[in-house]
Formats: structure tokens, sequence, C-alpha cells
């Protein structure tokens, strides 16, 4: 395969982190010198952050009071209440 | 070994990341707060169990995604749909990318994914079939490795890794699909000529 054909067929491998140090080199170096790849890259990249972020969510502080309600009323149980996991 | 009394202090933090997780699994309020109430009272009971120093992050992530299949996935009436489309690799990018940015220079294309809503992002998340969207989730939003994810979802690396494709690709659908109704992005049934890669 190409060089580009081989940036595109690991684009998310590396994105994701899961290329070897090798890999990930070689891929650098070609995207450094290779706009059209980079494009893609950098959009994907994008794209992940934004998903990120746009996914975030605030949490409930009723919900976090019951929780810890939960927790404490399950630590107060005797030992012989407490089922195993 | 761990100690349960420490087990507030470092769980309750990642209750944000949780409950996300737990909203995009059961789309709904009420189940995402049970959810994730009974998580932190199963990993609590079962918090000596986990060995300190490894991802606790990762393992209430199990726990999270156990009870979700064995409580809440029962309850759902409507059977799950588990197959995708074919939709062609970089899906968004040949639509709204390299056109954008050749006719605004870079910053456009970030400001157009940036326009989305987080109503829209969410809900192009939950149109995936649960399969899918559990491995996008894990990894798009929550960054968790390929091997974590596995662990998570007790499914090969190999199916961690079909699943992430094909899911982000039909995300990237969905997402098409509403940057065309918001006239975001114009219509086009065809790809683009810039097809380098």
């Amino acid at each position: 395969m190409s060089d580009c054909q081989d940036s595109l067929h690991e684009l998310y491998r590396y994105l994701d982190g899961e290329l070897t140090e090798d890999r990930r080199d070689k891929i650098q170096r070609h995207l450094d010198g290779c706009q059209p790849c980079a494009e893609p890259y950098d959009f994907e990249a994008e794209l992940r952050s934004v998903i990120r972020r746009k996914c975030q969510e605030q949490v409930p502080e009723a919900l976090v009071a019951k929780v810890k309600a939960a927790l404490v009323n399950e630590a107060s149980k005797p030992p012989d209440q407490q089922p195993t996991a | 070994m761990a100690d349960q009394a420490t087990f507030a202090d470092q769980a309750m933090d990642l209750m944000p990341s949780l409950y996300a997780a737990a909203l995009r699994m059961t789309r709904n309020t009420a189940d995402a707060e049970d959810l994730v109430q009974e998580t932190y009272l199963r990993a609590y009971r079962g918090f000596a169990g986990f060995e300190q120093g490894t991802n606790l992050k990762a393992w209430l992530y199990r726990i999270l995604t156990n009870t979700y299949i064995n409580s809440y996935r029962a309850k759902k009436r409507r059977p799950e749909e588990t197959e995708l489309d074919e939709v062609e690799d970089l899906y968004l990018y040949r639509r709204i990318g390299g056109l954008e940015a050749a006719m605004a220079g870079r910053s456009a294309e970030d400001e157009l994914l940036d326009r989305f809503t987080d109503a829209e992002v969410k809900e192009a998340l939950e149109s995936l079939p649960e399969n899918f969207r559990m491995a996008v989730l894990l990894a798009d939003v929550e960054g968790f490795a390929y091997k974590e994810i596995a662990d998570i979802l007790d499914i090969p690396i190999g199916t961690v890794m079909s699943r992430l494709h094909r899911g982000r690709k039909a995300l990237q659908k969905q997402l098409y699909e509403f940057a065309v109704q918001r006239n975001l992005a114009a219509p086009r049934d065809d790809t683009m000529s810039n097809t380098h890669v």
C-alpha cells in the first residue's frame, strides 16, 4: 500500500493512541509532508473533541446526595446483612 | 485489597462521567439515576476485590455496563437493531470537511463542527444500536483504550475495533443529517471529487 493508503487505514488507531511508536512516527512523518492526508486527520481529531465536549453532563445534586446516603446506609448495616459482591 | 472507607473519596469524583454514560445507555434520566446508584452500591460492596493501583474508572464502567445489561436492558420493549447500513469511510469529512476548509480556511471547519448542539451530538450517539453505541461512547467520549473496552464489554479486541469503525461512521451519518436539516450543510448524494485518500 502507498503511504497515503496506509495513513488512512491507520487513522483511527493513530487517533486512538493504539499504534506502536514506530508506526506512529512513520504516520506522523507522512502527515507532516502530505496535506491531503493531514486534513482528514485534523477533521477527525476535531470531531472527536467536539463529541467528547458535547456529551458531558452535570450530575443532579439530588443524585449525589442519594448515592452518598445509600452508601452510608450500606456501611451502617451489620456485617451479616451485607451481601457479598 | 482495598478499604471500603476510601471508596467514596476515589469513586465519587467519577460520577459525572458515569452519569453521562448511564444517560447514553438508558436514554432517560430516571433510569440513568437508578443505574448510577445501583452501580455505586455494587461497587461499594465489591470494593474489597478492587486491586488498588489498577484502573478504578475502568472497573466502575465494567460494573455500570454489567448492571445495565442485567437490570435495565431487559426492561426495553422494542428489540434493539444490531446491524448498521454500510457507510463510507470519512463520511462527514467528505461532505463538510474539505469543502468548507477550501472555501474559508481551516477555522471555518472547526466552527462548523462546533455548531452542532449538545443535544444533536447526544442524540446522534444515542441513535446507534446498543453494541455500537457502547463502543463509541467508551472510546470517543471516555477515552478508554481498546484493551480496556474489550475488558469492560467482555468482547475480543477485534470486535471492539469493528464496532468502533462502523459505529463512528453511522454517528457521522446521523450528524450529517442534522447538519442538512439545519442548513449547516447542503444535501448531497455524491462524494466530493477530492478523494485523494
